[in-house]
C-alpha cells in the first residue's frame, strides 16, 4: 500500500521551471496538484523554485486539502524570500481561519504563525484570537503554540494585544493538550523573557499535576519540565510533589522517565527525612536502569545523566554495577560512558568484578576503548587505595601481554598511581623497563622519564636509560624534551658523578642554544642558574615532595553539577556544561559573565580530529582554483530579526546612530574573504585572511555585528597547524555596536603550535566574546605568505643546491589552466610574493624561469616554470628539502597565477 | 524547554537530502552541510549521537539506509527528539506497511510531509498515535468530513479524538467476535565468563497485545508479580495463595494504562488502543530460569592449528523444545581451514563474520549435543596482535517457556454492553544478547 511520489522526483532537466509554470496554471486539478508535488520535490532537493511563487500561491484557494497543505509548506519555505509577495495569501489564510472545519482553522493559525514575514504577522493577531477562543480543542492546542511563534516574532505585540493572559486561562481548559501546549508556550516565553510571565504557584502547581495523568506522553513532558522550575515551600511540600511525580517513573516513554527524574531529584533536595530519600533513590533505580535497554543513542542520553545523577547520589545505582557492564556489540560511545560510570560506581566491595571486566575489554579491539579501559584500572587504583594492588598487578598481566598500545596506556597510568602513593610500588619498576624501547607515544615516554628521573636512586642505570632517551632530544616533542630536562637534572642531584654531568651539559645545551620552544628554553635557563649558584637550592627546588593527587577528574563543581541536574534530559546535561555555554538566544538576566570555564575547543565536543577529518584540502587543481571564488561568494548575512525593544539596545542604537562606523574596512587590498557567515555566526560575520606585509605576517580580520545587542571581549585562539602559526599577541577588537564593523591586523608568529602529520594549508580558528558561544571556522594559510624576503639566491648558490638534492626531492606538475601572457608581469607578480627570479633560458618555443624562495626555517625552495607564451598550460617542478610542501606550493601558486 | 527540534532532516547515506521540515528559523537552511561535512563524511560518524558544530547541535539517528537528524540552537530535551524519532519511525512504518527506508520515504514524501506538519509543531511533539492520525490523515490524501466529497467513514470528531483523554482510542468500534491477544515475549540476555559463572543476566520482557473490542472496554491484568499478588492479599485480606511468585525489576507501560491507579492499587488496569501495541515492559534479574548452559573449550595448539568443543545443554522441560537454535563460534581471522563433527544439527564456516555457525532446527529439552571442530590457520608474521577472543553469541526461540517464570493470572474485560470475550495467552522467550565468553 505505499506511494508513488518518487516519480515526482525525475524531471525533464530543460526547462523545468517555466515547464511547472505551465502546469501549475493548468485548468485540470490533478495536473495542478501533480505539479505542486513536484515544486516540493524539487525544495526538497534544495532547487531554488522560489520563482514559482505567485503561480504556487495561486493554488492555494482548494478545497482539496492535501493540495492546500503543499502550499502552505511551500509557503512556509519561501515567504521570507518573497515578502510581498506572501501578502497575496494571507486572505486565504483569514477565510480559512473561519472554515467549518476545525482541521482547516487549525491549520490556516498553524502554518501562519511559520511565516514570519512583518505584514503577515499583522493580519494573524485577529484570527489568533479568536482561535484561542475556539470551542474545538484541536484548534486552542494549536493556537497556543502559535502564541509562542508570535512572541518569537513579535513579542511586544503579544504583549500588547493581551495573548498572554488568554494562553494563561487556557492553563485551566478541560482538554488535556490544550493545557500542555499553553504551558509549553508559556515556559518558552518566560524563558526568553526577563519579566515575570509565568510563573508558577503552588495553586497551579497542584491543578498542573493532576492534569499528568490525563495527558499524552508529551504532554507530560512538557508539564514536567515546566514544573521541575517550581521550588516547594518546605519538606512537606517537596514530599507531596514527589508522591504525584513518581508513579511517572513507570511510563514507557524514556523522556517522561528523565523528566519524573528531574523533578525529584530537585524536590528531594528539600527533604529532610531520611527513609524518604533513601525510599525514593530505591525507586529511581529500576526505571534506570531499564532506560538502558531503549536504543542506543537514548542510552547514551541515559547514560550521560545517569553519570550526573552517580555523582550527586551515588547510593542510587551502588548496588546496580552489573547493567553497566558493556556488552560486545554495544556502540562505542556507549561503551565509553559506561566504563565512566563503572569507574564512578567502584568501591571496595565490587572492584574484583569490575577489574576483570576492565581486563577483558582491553583486549577488545577498539583502541580508544582499550586504551580508556587501561585507564579506568589506574583511576580505580588512585580511588580505591585498598585496591591498589590488585590494580597495578591487572596492569602488570596486561603489560605482559605487549600490546603496544596497552603498554603504553598502562605505563601512563603507573605514573599516576607512583604519585598517588608514593614510595609503595616502585619494586614493579623493573618491568616497566623492560617495554622502554617500545615506547612511541610522547605521553608514555614522558611518564616513563619521569619514573626513572623521580627515582634515579633506586634504579641502578638510571644514567644509561636516560642516556637512550637523549640521542634524539632535538626530535622530541616537547612534553618529552621538558620530562627529559627536569629528569636529567634529577638524575644529576641524585646522583652528582661523572656521567650524568656530562649528560647535563648536553641536555642545557640542547634546551637552551638548540631550541626555539621558549618553555623549554626558559625552564633550562632556570636550572642552569639554580646549579650554578646553589646546588642545595636546586634540590630544595627540583626535588621538593609533590603534593598527593586524587581521582577527580571528570568530577564536577558543585554548584555546576546542580545546574546540570536541574537541566536532566536536555543537551545541557548531554554536554555537561550550563546551557549559556552552547546557546546564544538566552535572555540577557540569565548571561553569565564569568564563561570564562569553557573556553577550550576540546570541550566543545568539536575535537580537533573532527575538523581534519572533515575538511581536507582541495589538493586536486580544479578545486583549489575555484577556492577563492566560491569563499567570495560565501552568503550573505541573514537578514536581522525583528527589533526587540530593548532600553539598554536602544540607547546603544542611538549611539551608534550619531557616530557612523561602518566605513570601508580593510585598509588595502581587496575585501577579505568571509569565513564565518553571519548566518553561522549568529549575525556575527568574519571575514579575514593570513597576509605578509613588510616581512610580518598578519592575520587580517573583519567584523560584522549584525546582532542586537553589542558585542565584546573578543579573543582567538589557533589550532596547531602545519606552520606552528598562532597569534603574537592579543587580539585587540573594541566593543562592536550593532550593525557597525571592525578591522584589526593581528600580528602572527611561525612555529608556536606545529602539529604532526602531513602538511596541510588549513588553519582552523576559535573566535569567542563574551555574548556568543566559540566560534570554529577554518581558513587556509597559502604558503606564499610564508615565504620571506630573504629568498633570493646567487646563482651558483642555487646550482649547487639543486644539484646536491637528491632526485626523489623533485615533484613537478602541470597547471593547466594557467596562461603566462607576459615573462615580465609573471616575473613581477612571483616577486611581489618573495619568488626571486634566477635566470631564464628558452627551449624550443618554451620559456624556462629559475626562481627561488624561502620558507621559515631556512628551508629553500628551487622553482622551475616552463611554459609557452600565451598558451595555457604551466609545468611546474620544485626541489626543495621538504618536498611534502609541494602539494601546498603548487595549490598557493596556482591561485596567485590564476588571480 | 521541552523543545525538541529546530529542523528535521532525513539523509539517505550519501547525505542526499530526502526530507527536510523547518520548525523554527533559528537554525540555517544550511545547517544540513555542517552535519554532511563534520558528521557524515568523517569518522566522527557513529562516534556519538548528540554533536555540537558551530552554534548549532545535531543529533542523530541511522534507520536501515536513512539518517534522520534533527538540529536545534537551544537547550533542547534530547531524550525527548530522540523518543519523538523513534515514535515518529514507527507512525511511518505503520503507515507504509512496513519498510522505512530511502525507497519508501521518496514514494510517500508527500504523505511524511504531511504528518510531520501534524505530529509536531514549533519543535513540540503532539500526537503521534498511528490509530488516531489514520482518522484524518491517510494514504489517498485527506477525508475531510466537511469536504463535499462523499467519505466512506465519517469521522465528524476526529479532532476531539486527537486532542481527547484517550487520545490513543477511537469511539464506536463494533466487533462481530470480541477477541484479545496476549503475547509475553521474552529476551534473555546474558554475559557468561569462560568457567561458567555468570556476569549478568537479565530478562526483558513485554506484553504484546492484540485487540479487537467494541466499544470502550476497560480491562484489567493480573499477573503473578510479587507486589500485586501482595497488594491484593492485603485487600482482600487473605493469604497469598501458594504458587511461584516472581519479583519484577521495574515495568514500565504503554501510556494507556493508568499510572496513578497502578501506584496505589498495583493493578494494570487501561483501555486499550485499537489492533496490536505493547502493553507494557519489565524487567527481571533474580532467579531467572536460563534456558541453555554452553560450556566451550577452545585450545590454541601453537599457532596454526586450534581445538573447539562446545556443549550445549537445554534446561528446560524434556516435553518442550527450542526453535532456531544458532550458535556463533568465534574463530581468529585468519582461519584456513575447518573440520567438524556434531552430534545434532549442522555446522559450517562462514568467513565473513570470523564465525563457526552451528544451527539447530529443533532443540528438545534435556538434551546436550555437542560440537568438536578442528581448525587451522594461515601462519602470518602481520599479525602481531593476539586474537581477542571475542564471545560465543547464541539465538534461540523457546515457545511456552518463560525465563521469568511470569505468568498471567487473569484479564478481565468490562464493557457497558456487557459483552463476552475471548482471551489468548502465549508465551516465548527469545536470546537477547546471550553471550559466554570463551
Amino acid at each position: 500500500m505505499s506511494g508513488h511520489d518518487s516519480k515526482y522526483f525525475s524531471t525533464t532537466k530543460k526547462g523545468e521551471i517555466p515547464e511547472l509554470k505551465d502546469e501549475l496554471n493548468s485548468q485540470y486539478k490533478d495536473k495542478k496538484k501533480d505539479a505542486v508535488k513536484k515544486v516540493i520535490a524539487a525544495m526538497t532537493v534544495g532547487k531554488d523554485v522560489s520563482s514559482l511563487f505567485t503561480d504556487v500561491v495561486n493554488c492555494m484557494q482548494t478545497e482539496n486539502l492535501e493540495l492546500k497543505k503543499l502550499v502552505y509548506l511551500y509557503l512556509i519555505n519561501y515567504a521570507k524570500s518573497q515578502p510581498d509577495l506572501a501578502i497575496l495569501a494571507v486572505n486565504t489564510f483569514v477565510k480559512d481561519s473561519q472554515d467549518p472545519n476545525p482541521l482547516i482553522r487549525a491549520l490556516a493559525v498553524r502554518t501562519m504563525g511559520c511565516i514570519r514575514v512583518d505584514k503577515i504577522t499583522e493580519y494573524l493577531c485577529d484570527p489568533l484570537q479568536r482561535c484561542l477562543k475556539d470551542d474545538d480543542p484541536y484548534v486552542r492546542k494549536t493556537a497556543s503554540i502559535c502564541v509562542a511563534k508570535l512572541y518569537d516574532i513579535n513579542a511586544e505585540l503579544v504583549e500588547d494585544r493581551g495573548f498572554l493572559d488568554t494562553l494563561k486561562d487556557l492553563i485551566s481548559d478541560n482538554n488535556p493538550m490544550v493545557v500542555a501546549n499553553a504551558v509549553a508556550a508559556l515556559a518558552e516565553i518566560q524563558e526568553n523573557s526577563s519579566k515575570p510571565i509565568f510563573e508558577i504557584t503552588s495553586h497551579t502547581l497542584s491543578k498542573l499535576l493532576t492534569a499528568l495523568n490525563e495527558c499524552t506522553e508529551w504532554g507530560q513532558v512538557f508539564i514536567l519540565d515546566a514544573l521541575s522550575k517550581y521550588k516547594a515551600a518546605d519538606a512537606r511540600e517537596a514530599e507531596n510533589i514527589v508522591e504525584r511525580v513518581t508513579p511517572r517513573l513507570q511510563h514507557a516513554n524514556c523522556a517522561v522517565v528523565l523528566s519524573a527524574v528531574k523533578m525529584i531529584l530537585q524536590q528531594m533536595e528539600l527533604i529532610t527525612s531520611t527513609d524518604v530519600v533513601r525510599n525514593l533513590c530505591k525507586k529511581m533505580a529500576p526505571p534506570l536502569v531499564t532506560l538502558l535497554s531503549a536504543e542506543p543513542e537514548i542510552q547514551y542520553v541515559a547514560l550521560r545523566n545517569i553519570n550526573l545523577i552517580v555523582q550527586r547520589r551515588p547510593t542510587i545505582l551502588a548496588h546496580e554495577i552489573k547493567v553497566f557492564f558493556c556488552k560486545y556489540n554495544d556502540p562505542i560511545y556507549v561503551k565509553m560512558e559506561k566504563l565512566e560510570i563503572m569507574i564512578k560506581l567502584a568501591s571496595d566491595r565490587n572492584i574484583d568484578q569490575v577489574l576483570l571486566e576492565f581486563k577483558e575489554y582491553a583486549t577488545e579491539v577498539d583502541v580508544d576503548f582499550v586504551r580508556k579501559a587501561v585507564r579506568a584500572i589506574g583511576r580505580c587504583a588512585i580511588k580505591l587505595e585498598r585496591a591498589a594492588e590488585r590494580c597495578i598487578s591487572v596492569l602488570l598481566e596486561l603489560i605482559k601481554i605487549k600490546v603496544n598500545y596497552v603498554v603504553q596506556e598502562a605505563i601512563i597510568v603507573i605514573k599516576d598511581i607512583f604519585r598517588r602513593y608514593p614510595n609503595t610500588y616502585e619494586s614493579i619498576i623493573a618491568t616497566l623497563c623492560e617495554s622502554l624501547d617500545t615506547l612511541d607515544e610522547p605521553e608514555a615516554k614522558a611518564s616513563m622519564i619521569w619514573i626513572i628521573g623521580e627515582y634515579a636512586e633506586r634504579i641502578d642505570n638510571a644514567d644509561e636509560l636516560l642516556e637512550s632517551f637523549l640521542e634524539s632530544f632535538p626530535e622530541e616533542p616537547a612534553l618529552v624534551q621538558l620530562q627529559l630536562l627536569t629528569a636529567t637534572v634529577k638524575l644529576f642531584l641524585k646522583k652528582p658523578t661523572e656521567g650524568p654531568q656530562q649528560m647535563i651539559q648536553v641536555v642545557l645545551n640542547n634546551a637552551t642554544v638548540e631550541t626555539d620552544n621558549p618553555d623549554l628554553r626558559d625552564r633550562a635557563y632556570i636550572y642552569w642558574r639554580l646549579l650554578s649558584t646553589d646546588p642545595e637550592a636546586a634540590k630544595d627546588v627540583v626535588l621538593a615532595e609533590k603534593p598527593v593527587i586524587s581521582d577527580d577528574s571528570n568530577q564536577l563543581d558543585s554548584s555546576l553539577l546542580d545546574e546540570l541536574l536541574a537541566n536532566i534530559a536536555t543537551l545541557s546535561s548531554v554536554y555537561h556544561k550550563p546551557p549559556e555555554a552552547f546557546v546564544t538566544r538566552v535572555k540577557a538576566a540569565a548571561q553569565r559573565p564569568d564563561d570564562d570555564e569553557y573556553p577550550d575547543g576540546a570541550d566543545t565536543g568539536f575535537s580537533e580530529s573532527s575538523v581534519n577529518e572533515g575538511i581536507t584540502s582541495p589538493s586536486a587543481s580544479s578545486s583549489s582554483g575555484s577556492y577563492a571564488a566560491t569563499r567570495q561568494a560565501a552568503p550573505a548575512p541573514a537578514p536581522a530579526p525583528a527589533p526587540v525593544p530593548d532600553l539598554l539596545g536602544d540607547l546603544m542604537g542611538l549611539d551608534n546612530a550619531l557616530v557612523p562606523t561602518d566605513q570601508p574596512t580593510s585598509p588595502r587590498g581587496p575585501p577579505l574573504p568571509v569565513v564565518l557567515p553571519a548566518a553561522t555566526g549568529q549575525g556575527l560575520q568574519i571575514s579575514a585572511q593570513v597576509t605578509r606585509q613588510d616581512g610580518q605576517v598578519f592575520y587580517s580580520m573583519s567584523f560584522e555585528n549584525n546582532t542586537q545587542a553589542p558585542l565584546d571581549g573578543f579573543m582567538i585562539q589557533f589550532n596547531k597547524n602545519t606552520f606552528g602559526l598562532a597569534a603574537a599577541g592579543q587580539l585587540q577588537v573594541p566593543q562592536l555596536q550593532p550593525g557597525t564593523t571592525a578591522s584589526v591586523l593581528l600580528p602572527m608568529v611561525l612555529l608556536q603550535n606545529l602539529s604532526p602529520g602531513p602538511p596541510t594549508s588549513l588553519l582552523q580558528v576559535a573566535v569567542k566574546n563574551n555574548q556568543q558561544p566559540v566560534w570554529y571556522f577554518n581558513d587556509k594559510v597559502s604558503l606564499l605568505v610564508l615565504f620571506s624576503e630573504d629568498g633570493r639566491m646567487e646563482r651558483a648558490n642555487f646550482l649547487e643546491t639543486w644539484k646536491s638534492l637528491p632526485d626523489s626531492n623533485e615533484v613537478t606538475k602541470d597547471l593547466p589552466g594557467i596562461v603566462v601572457n607576459s615573462v615580465e608581469a609573471t616575473l613581477d607578480k612571483l616577486a611581489a610574493s618573495n619568488m626571486f627570479f634566477i635566470a631564464k633560458r628558452r627551449h624550443a618555443n618554451q620559456e624556462v624561469l629559475y626562481l627561488s624562495a624561502k620558507i621559515p626555517r631556512g628551508i629553500p625552495f628551487l622553482i622551475e616554470l616552463t611554459a609557452v607564451i600565451g598558451i595555457p598550460g604551466v609545468k611546474c617542478a620544485i626541489k626543495t628539502p621538504s618536498p611534502e610542501m609541494a602539494p601546498l606550493f603548487f595549490e598557493a601558486l596556482e591561485i596567485l597565477l590564476k588571480g | 524547554m521541552p523543545v525538541s527540534a529546530s529542523a528535521i532532516y532525513f539523509l539517505n547515506l550519501r547525505g542526499d537530502v530526502l526530507i527536510n521540515r523547518l520548525y523554527r528559523d533559528d537554525v540555517g537552511g544550511n545547517m544540513v552541510d555542517a552535519f554532511r561535512t563534520h558528521i557524515m563524511q568523517t569518522k566522527e560518524l557513529g562516534t556519538c549521537p548528540v554533536r555540537q558544530i558551530g552554534g548549532c547541535s545535531f543529533f542523530y539517528m541511522r534507520i536501515s539506509n536513512v539518517y534522520i537528524v534533527i538540529v536545534v540552537s537551544s537547550n533542547a530535551n534530547v531524550a525527548c527528539a530522540f523518543k519523538f524519532v523513534v515514535e515518529a519511525v514507527a507512525l511511518f512504518k505503520s503507515y507504509f506497511g512496513g519498510a522505512f527506508d530511502e525507497d519508501a520515504i521518496r514514494n510517500n514524501f508527500v504523505l511524511i510531509y504531511e504528518l510531520l506538519d501534524e505530529i509536531m509543531d514549533f519543535g513540540y511533539p503532539q500526537n503521534l498515535s498511528p490509530e488516531i492520525l489514520k482518522l484524518y490523515i491517510t494514504q489517498e490524501g485527506v477525508r475531510s468530513p466537511f469536504s463535499s466529497k462523499p467519505t466512506d467513514k465519517p469521522v465528524p470528531n476526529a479532532t476531539l479524538q486527537v486532542t481527547g483523554a484517550v487520545g490513543w482510542r477511537r469511539e464506536g468500534l463494533v466487533y462481530k467476535k470480541n477477541e484479545v491477544f496476549l503475547d509475553i515475549v521474552e529476551s534473555v540476555n546474558l554475559l557468561m565468563s569462560s568457567k561458567g559463572s555468570v556476569l549478568r543476566c537479565d530478562v526483558t520482557g513485554k506484553i504484546l497485545m492484540k485487540c479487537f473490542l467494541s466499544g470502550m472496554p476497560d480491562l484489567k491484568l493480573g499477573l503473578n508479580d510479587k507486589i500485586g499478588l501482595e497488594k491484593e492479599s492485603q485487600l482482600k485480606s487473605r493469604p497469598t495463595k501458594s504458587g511461584k511468585t516472581i519479583e519484577l525489576d521495574d515495568v514500565t507501560f504503554h501510556q494507556c494504562v493508568n499510572l496513578t491507579r497502578f501506584n496505589s492499587e498495583k493493578t494494570v488496569s487501561f483501555v486499550p488502543p485499537d489492533g496490536e501495541f505493547e502493553l507494557m515492559k519489565y524487567r527481571i534479574t533474580e532467579g531467572v530460569n536460563l534456558p541453555f548452559r554452553v560450556l566451550p573449550t577452545i585450545k590454541e595448539l601453537g599457532r596454526t592449528r586450534m581445538e573447539v568443543n562446545v556443549k550445549v545443554k537445554s534446561v528446560f522441560g524434556a516435553k518442550m523444545f527450542a526453535l532456531g537454535v544458532v550458535i556463533k563460534i568465534p574463530v581468529p581471522k585468519q582461519t584456513a581451514k575447518t573440520s567438524f563433527q556434531v552430534t545434532t544439527g549442522r555446522a559450517k564456516y562462514n568467513a565473513s563474520i570470523d564465525c563457526l555457525v552451528w544451527k539447530i532446527r529443533k532443540f528438545p529439552g534435556q538434551t546436550e549435543p555437542t560440537l568438536s571442530a578442528e581448525v587451522e590457520l594461515i601462519s602470518t608474521m602481520a599479525e602481531k596482535k593476539s586474537w581477542t577472543r571475542p564471545p560465543i553469541q547464541m539465538e534461540f526461540q523457546v515457545p511456552m517457556f518463560t525465563a521469568s517464570g511470569l505468568r498471567v493470572r487473569f484479564l478481565k474485560v468490562w464493557e457497558k454492553s456487557g459483552y463476552n470475550t475471548v482471551e489468548w495467552v502465549r508465551y516465548i522467550t527469545k536470546a537477547g544478547s546471550y553471550e559466554i565468553r570463551c
